[in-house]
């Protein structure tokens, strides 16, 4: 039987995928597990293999090339078969993608142009999407529907808690002004600059990568659609690096590899979590989901973008075991090797810009999760002793960002807090 | 307002409507002498006589199709079933005599009768006894099918269809005939065709007739205790001539509905009506409209079985809750 390969869907979030290099030529015997291709989403490079054996008739794209999930990118067929006379079907791939790079250079206004370029299909104003982002057919009531397009809800942005996950009315009633697009016939706004000046002699047109993609779309909603609220402290790290200084003598003595900074902070944002599990929650339409287990992300930072991979149940993990297996990650993120549910599924994450030299921020949420905590630099200040005095402090300054409908402002200060007692007390969280 | 049984509503219906009306006629088995199998007509060949209360042999095609007869020469006859289930002998005489009558003589001859009994199940008396015909006869261009669940209502119905010009087909229920409701003494008439919102509601419309509107009045009682869901009961009443408006407004409300019979589920009244719920209120609709009926099978013998094979309350808050 002649059967087509399509885009294969490899993680949560992807939309589309990059048909990096054929592993296998035109012509090549294929068997079910045979590594046929390599496909990068937005999150890392895989192997993509076959599930029908056969011979690969014909590469239905090059390498290089970027289409939607679920096209046609090749075709297998059985011994004796011929190619159905439809064969090539790539026709309806990433349509944006083709068309976005001509129009702003011919536009004398930017925005129109940016607007066109970014909305998704070529649909009439009032058409409402049938697909979420990633492909799947959205399910919602007939009434849930007109509700929505009445009030002008973006369907694909509405989370269903009907049965099976159906966007019932209560779903529409219930989505926040930020999950309005205003008017429907509203480009989607994640990749449209209100104002994208026109590219002129010498500026460059960057194609948005997967991943890039991904974080535009992922931030945008946070920051419209989650009520941010910040909060500050400064805590004394000076006995933490004391600590730090013990414990790394003691480990290099035994051979072991150092833990670092992040790593205390780390634990101290779990064990502050455990004492407070407010913090650990998502919000979801009428309810909050509060999880059992804390499952830390960690942003690392890598070529093009950033990644959050998952320390899972981390709150029985020791300091040494959040160290190693978030060196493990990074290390494996920054090689794009990291498999789907190594970043999914993530409860709290932290992130760390004080390598940088910056000594405080507020970092936006990564959703659905209810809070970020950001984590600067350890900086020598001037302190007021306990005594009036002047001295030398080692201060480290932590900002809060948290989603208000999950946790209110004192619950966020008593979280913090919480933190600062582990950080400037940290041999509690050894215990 | 005084409370009588279901059975005695029936009774002063028909009373009122022999004295009224010299032409109306009482006749079935048993009716006369023995005051009617179930006791509906008890008293009434004592007040009216031989001549209006009439005994017939066990013969239903014969005395249904003498009845047609005489209503197609101008008497309006009321006819007993004993069980509606016997409707069958008499098929013939039901469907193309009464029902098509006024089709096949060009509007020449009408047909004003009235066949009445009761159609239910679960009282034990087997398949053969249990049937409720009430979406096969509605299936007929040409009959009307009233089923009424109280006896404010079974008395205003009956009076209605008797003055009806056209055949109406009249299902009552065993289960029903004791059980006591308001009653008006001043006369009062309630059109064929229109329901009645025996509860307000607004998270979701049980919909339902005969005995099942009772299933879910209780239904209904116990999601606002326990679920705070709030249903509204809409009874058709009458399933032929149907009132889409009373429907369509309360779906249109509650966004949700759940339709109930004691019926069997193939075709049944329930299949009909959500059918025009998903033509006329589809962009209402915030859940599938979904259907309770009778387990599809011959009415069971065995009271136990039988008992679960029809609808209870826990059946309806099951398939409320699966959409609320």
């Amino acid at each position: 039987m002649a059967n087509y390969i399509v885009m294969p869907k490899l993680s949560d979030t992807m939309t589309e995928g990059t048909l990096v290099k054929w592993r296998k030529k035109e012509g090549d015997k294929v068997e079910v597990g045979d590594v046929i291709a390599e496909i990068e989403t937005d999150k890392a490079t895989m192997e993509m293999e076959a599930f029908d054996d056969g011979i690969l008739n014909k590469h239905l794209i090059q390498e290089g090339t970027k289409v939607l999930v679920g096209n046609r990118i090749g075709l297998i067929l059985g011994k004796g078969e011929s190619a159905p006379v439809d064969a090539p079907a790539v026709a309806a791939a990433a349509p944006v993608d083709k068309e976005a790079p001509e129009k702003p250079a011919s536009a004398v206004n930017g925005a129109p142009a940016a607007q066109q370029a970014a909305a998704p299909r070529p649909s009439t104003p009032a058409a409402a999407p049938v697909q979420r982002n990633d492909g799947e057919r959205i399910r919602i009531s007939p009434f849930a529907r007109k509700l929505a397009q009445e009030k002008g809800i973006d369907i694909s942005t509405v989370t269903g808690t009907g049965p099976g996950g159906r966007i019932i009315a209560a779903d529409i009633e219930s989505a926040k002004p930020g999950a309005v697009s205003a008017a429907p016939a509203a480009a989607k706004p994640a990749a449209a600059p209100v104002a994208a000046t026109p590219a002129g002699a010498g500026d460059q047109r960057l194609p948005l990568s997967g991943m890039r993609r991904v974080i535009a779309e992922r931030l945008l909603t946070s920051k419209t659609t989650i009520p941010h609220f910040y909060l500050n402290i400064e805590v004394d790290a000076g006995p933490l690096m004391k600590l730090r200084a013990e414990v790394n003598a003691a480990s290099e003595a035994a051979g072991g590899t150092k833990i670092t900074v992040n790593d205390f902070v780390l634990k101290a944002v779990i064990a502050a979590a455990v004492k407070v599990p407010a913090v650990n929650a998502s919000f979801d339409g009428d309810a909050i989901i509060q999880y059992a287990n804390v499952n830390l992300c960690v942003a690392v930072a890598v070529e093009d973008g950033l990644v959050t991979p998952v320390v899972r149940e981390a709150q029985k993990k020791s300091l040494r075991e959040i160290s190693e297996s978030v060196k493990d990650l990074a290390g494996r993120a920054r090689s794009k090797k990291l498999k789907p549910e190594e970043y999914q599924g993530g409860t709290i994450t932290v992130s760390n810009l004080g390598s940088y030299g910056i000594e405080s921020f507020s970092a936006i949420i990564n959703p659905p999760q209810a809070m970020i905590v950001s984590v600067g630099a350890i900086v020598k200040k001037p302190v007021v002793g306990p005594n009036d005095q002047i001295i030398a402090g080692q201060r480290l300054g932590i900002g809060l960002s948290a989603d208000h409908r999950v946790v209110d402002g004192a619950v966020g200060a008593q979280y913090l807090a919480e933190l600062r007692k582990f950080i400037e007390s940290p041999t509690l969280m050894l215990l | 307002m005084p409370e009588i049984t279901y059975r005695e509503a029936i009774r002063h219906a028909l009373a009122e409507e022999l004295e009224r009306d010299e032409n109306v006629v009482v006749i079935g088995e048993e009716v006369a002498e023995y005051d009617g199998a179930y006791k509906v007509t008890e008293g009434l060949w004592k007040r009216f006589g031989d001549k209006r209360i009439v005994d017939t042999p066990i013969s239903e095609a014969a005395f249904i199709g003498m009845g047609v007869g005489a209503s197609m020469l101008g008497l309006r006859p009321v006819m007993e079933l004993m069980f509606w289930s016997f409707a069958t002998v008499a098929w013939d005489q039901i469907i193309n005599n009464a029902g098509f009558v006024r089709y096949m003589s060009g509007g020449l001859i009408n047909c004003p009768i009235v066949i009445r009994g009761p159609a239910n199940g679960g009282t034990g008396v087997g398949a053969t006894h249990s049937h409720t015909p009430e979406n096969m006869l509605a299936n007929i261009p040409g009959l009307k099918v009233v089923c009424p669940a109280t006896a404010y209502d079974a008395k205003g119905l009956l009076k209605t269809a008797i003055r009806d010009n056209d055949p109406v087909m009249f299902l009552e229920s065993t289960l029903l005939y004791g059980n006591l409701g308001e009653v008006p003494t001043e006369e009062y008439l309630i059109p064929l065709g229109v329901a009645d919102v025996k509860r307000e509601g607004t998270d979701i419309t049980l919909i339902a007739h005969g005995g099942a509107v009772l299933t879910a009045l209780k239904a209904a009682e116990l999601l606002a205790a326990e679920h705070d869901i709030s249903a509204e009961v809409v009874d058709l009443r009458s399933i032929r001539p149907l009132d889409e408006e009373t429907i369509l407004k309360s779906v249109r409300k509650t966004h949700r509905a759940v339709l109930i019979e004691e019926n069997k589920p193939f075709c049944g009244v329930g299949a009909q009506i959500s059918s025009m719920l998903m033509q006329k209120a589809f962009d209402d609709l915030d859940a599938p409209v979904l259907r309770i009926s009778a387990i599809d099978a011959p009415a069971i013998y065995s009271p136990h079985l039988e008992a679960k094979q029809l609808p209870r309350p826990t059946d309806v808050i099951a398939k409320v809750l699966s959409i609320c």
